[in-house]
């Protein structure tokens, strides 16, 4: 088995933490993994993707073929859509439906038009969901719950274990906060 | 025993440098090699070990004090950016007419498609250039593994060895098995050997000819390196020579499966025996490597002109840019068509400085200043203050390298423009800004410098700065009139008086230094989040 997963968004959204949560599960379960980052100028507020690579058999590329991403999960709705040539054409798009305005103008309503005219589409307001939960600084987690179930390759008790385990440095507060914003998005994922 | 772990390529390498026993690594940050000596600064066995890991000012200071741990017996390593290498480079190539004692390891990180850099150079041709040995891995398994056989390499051949990586191999993660790990500190006699280490011309000349000398013997290590590999194909006979990350491309496609023979060099210089082989084998070769057409050069020469080669010289393959497995499939005759393509209401996201950043005040300041200066250049360096050449600023016109805003404005000075401004930040004079304001001090220049200093080397993530503290005592001390070293604090509310500074400056006819001082966003923020929830750094 194997999942290509594009994660995508604007930097600082915290799109690396669930590059880290998913790549501590996966090499829990023992599988193989490959992980391409960004670092350096794209950080400052501009466009950040991650290429997440899973498998039980062995991966060469670091980065994923057009075609073949499975997910792809975006903070960001803009964002998930700069990356599609990447998804396979059963493959699904788990987006933030909250809009990172840095740009003018910002084409909301034809990103809006192009997510709703796809199939494959689940899209979470991340922006209600932190505000009523008041966890602003865990949208990130949010998303990932909201992805648990389309996965695949990894369960949401794997996906808990490593949000402890990853969290763990920072305190059991940071921990709580991360597990109760998984748990909302898992919520909204089932509604889905 | 095995002990997995989760490593960036750059980790993978530190991890397999203090491992390999080093004593000490050398390195400005550069993207993408920072993380190689992040990692061995929060190591635990290197502090015990009392590894050497602080920031150098260059890569040239850095190269120097790691040939001097090698002289007197210990393992070093240096790390940088491809562009890192051209400052250097004048150590770099000599040491490899010295030679090494201990192991001496050159980790240069290349960057194609430029992701975070100025230019697409490729760092093999300095190894090339001054004839040593080049390694290349093409995994981050295969990165920590090289390392450790990379000083062995070092000290059999007694002489400084390069690793050459990509951005992609820098920055991906993968799960790295690092053995059961004994971090000790490997020691030898100090060198004792002046007729190598005094390179009079008479030395000279004994060692360029030794050095020379060794060259097939160091191609035929190439082909017996233990990471050389060559997959035979039962399904064809055409042919791929690979190297680094390109070998993942073209397994990603499955070569052997498509038909074709797979020769993948993970150490220069070029085998050339084993391509000549290998050539009489396939009946055309398609060349794969990431950066610049440094194996398809030599291959064509040894092929000889009537073979059939393809690559980027041949535009089978992108004339520039990095790899990835899509190029690399069309290469192979493999077309792979997206289901989806990018809508058209998608615009770029560039890059900005952050909300709140010391150099937006800067730039606005300038920016009105300088509308009454029809005739003004702003020469600007690298940083996250490039970023001042993008709207809503549009406020420089020039950024070359490291230190080259203080030395252009004093040229362009020369030559009769005014006014000439200089934006360099606090990490970056010192890395190279400080000798070409002498220059300008020397010769009584006209030219208004600004040291926008944000405390810390801010665009590679906020590593510490050699010349924080230090600034308005290092103007001076080059000959800068203490009246023209003015430091102001870049906020909006002194914004009257950072324009007035500016103004006056510019109007002083000679060398004057302004440094706007405030601390950068990002570091701020670290700091509060540390001390909020005793956060580590990570």
């Amino acid at each position: 088995m194997k999942r290509d997963i594009i994660l995508s968004g604007v930097g600082g959204q915290g799109i690396l933490s669930i590059a880290t949560i998913i790549g501590d599960a996966a090499t829990r379960a023992g599988l193989n993994l490959r992980q391409a980052e960004v670092h350096g100028m794209s950080q400052r507020g501009g466009e950040v993707e991650s290429g997440l690579r899973l498998s039980d058999s062995e991966i060469y590329s670091d980065l994923v073929p057009v075609g073949s991403a499975d997910i792809i999960l975006s903070m960001e709705p803009m964002e998930a859509l700069r990356y599609l040539p990447f998804l396979h054409k059963d493959g699904y798009v788990i987006t933030s439906s909250s809009p990172f305005r840095n740009i003018e103008p910002y084409p909301e309503e034809k990103v809006m038009e192009v997510l709703g005219s796809m199939d494959n589409v689940v899209t979470v307001d991340l922006g209600k969901i932190t505000k009523e939960n008041s966890m602003p600084k865990s949208a990130n987690m949010v998303l990932l719950g909201a992805a648990a179930g389309y996965l695949g390759i990894l369960s949401a008790e794997q996906l808990m274990e490593s949000i402890r385990n990853v969290f763990a440095p920072k305190g059991d507060g940071i921990v709580d906060m991360n597990l109760k914003a998984f748990g909302k998005g898992q919520e909204y994922g089932r509604r889905q | 025993m095995t002990r997995i772990r989760l490593l960036l390529g750059d980790e993978a390498i530190a991890e397999g440098a203090l491992q390999a026993g080093i004593k000490g690594v050398y390195a400005y940050p550069g993207t993408p090699s920072t993380e190689i000596t992040e990692y061995i600064q929060r190591s635990a066995a290197a502090a015990e070990n009392g590894v050497h890991c602080t920031w150098s000012t260059n890569e040239k200071t850095a190269m120097e004090a790691a040939l001097g741990m090698s002289y007197a017996g210990c393992r070093s390593m240096v790390c940088m950016k491809h562009v890192g290498m051209n400052v250097a480079a004048d150590a770099f190539v000599n040491s490899a007419m010295t030679g090494v004692n201990g192991g001496l390891v050159v980790v240069a990180a290349d960057d194609p498609s430029m992701h975070s850099s100025q230019n697409e150079q490729d760092s093999r041709f300095y190894g090339k250039f001054a004839m040593i040995p080049v390694l290349e891995p093409s995994s981050q398994q295969e990165a920590y593994e090289m390392t450790g056989y990379a000083f062995e390499l070092s000290e059999r051949e007694k002489l400084p060895v390069l690793m050459r990586i990509t951005t992609r191999l820098a920055h991906s993660r993968a799960a790295v098995d690092t053995g059961a790990g004994k971090y000790e500190t490997i020691r030898k006699p100090a060198a004792d050997d002046p007729s190598s280490w005094v390179l009079l011309p008479a030395n000279a000349k004994r060692k360029n000819a030794g050095l020379t000398s060794r060259q097939p013997h160091l191609q035929e290590l190439s082909g017996e390196a233990p990471f050389f590999r060559t997959i035979l194909s039962e399904h064809g006979d055409r042919g791929i020579i690979t190297c680094g990350t390109g070998f993942n491309y073209v397994m990603e496609n499955n070569a052997p499966e498509a038909g074709f023979h797979v020769m993948k060099i993970s150490q220069y210089p070029v085998p050339a025996d084993r391509i000549r082989d290998f050539a009489g084998r396939c009946r055309e070769i398609l060349v794969v490597e990431d950066g610049q057409p440094f194996i398809e050069e030599q291959v064509r020469g040894i092929a000889g002109w009537n073979y059939v080669l393809k690559g980027r010289l041949t535009g089978d393959l992108p004339r520039t840019g990095e790899l990835n497995p899509d190029n690399v499939a069309a290469a192979m005759g493999m077309k792979r068509v997206p289901a989806f393509n990018v809508p058209e209401c998608i615009v770029p996201r560039p890059p900005a400085l952050c909300a709140g950043c010391g150099h937006r005040d800067v730039y606005i300041a300038l920016n009105k200043v300088l509308a009454g200066y029809p005739d003004a250049r702003v020469f600007a360096d690298i940083g996250c203050y490039t970023l001042g050449a993008l709207p809503p600023f549009c406020a420089i016109d020039s950024c070359v390298d490291m230190g080259a805003s203080i030395t252009m404005a004093k040229g362009a000075a020369d030559a009769g423009l005014w006014p000439a401004v200089a934006v360099i930040g606090d990490s970056t004079f010192t890395h190279s800004g400080m000798t070409g304001l002498l220059d300008a001090v020397n010769d009584g220049s006209d030219i208004t410098v600004v040291i926008s200093d944000n405390l810390t080397t801010a665009m590679t993530g906020g590593q510490d700065s050699s010349g924080t503290g230090k600034f308005e005592a290092i103007c001076m001390a080059l000959g800068v009139s203490p009246d023209h070293v003015r430091v102001v604090v870049p906020a909006p509310k002194n914004m009257d008086e950072i324009t007035e500074t500016i103004r006056e400056e510019i109007e002083y006819r000679g060398v004057s230094v302004i440094i706007p001082r405030r601390e950068c966003m990002q570091t701020l923020a670290r700091k509060k989040r540390i001390a909020d929830n005793g956060e580590e750094k990570r």
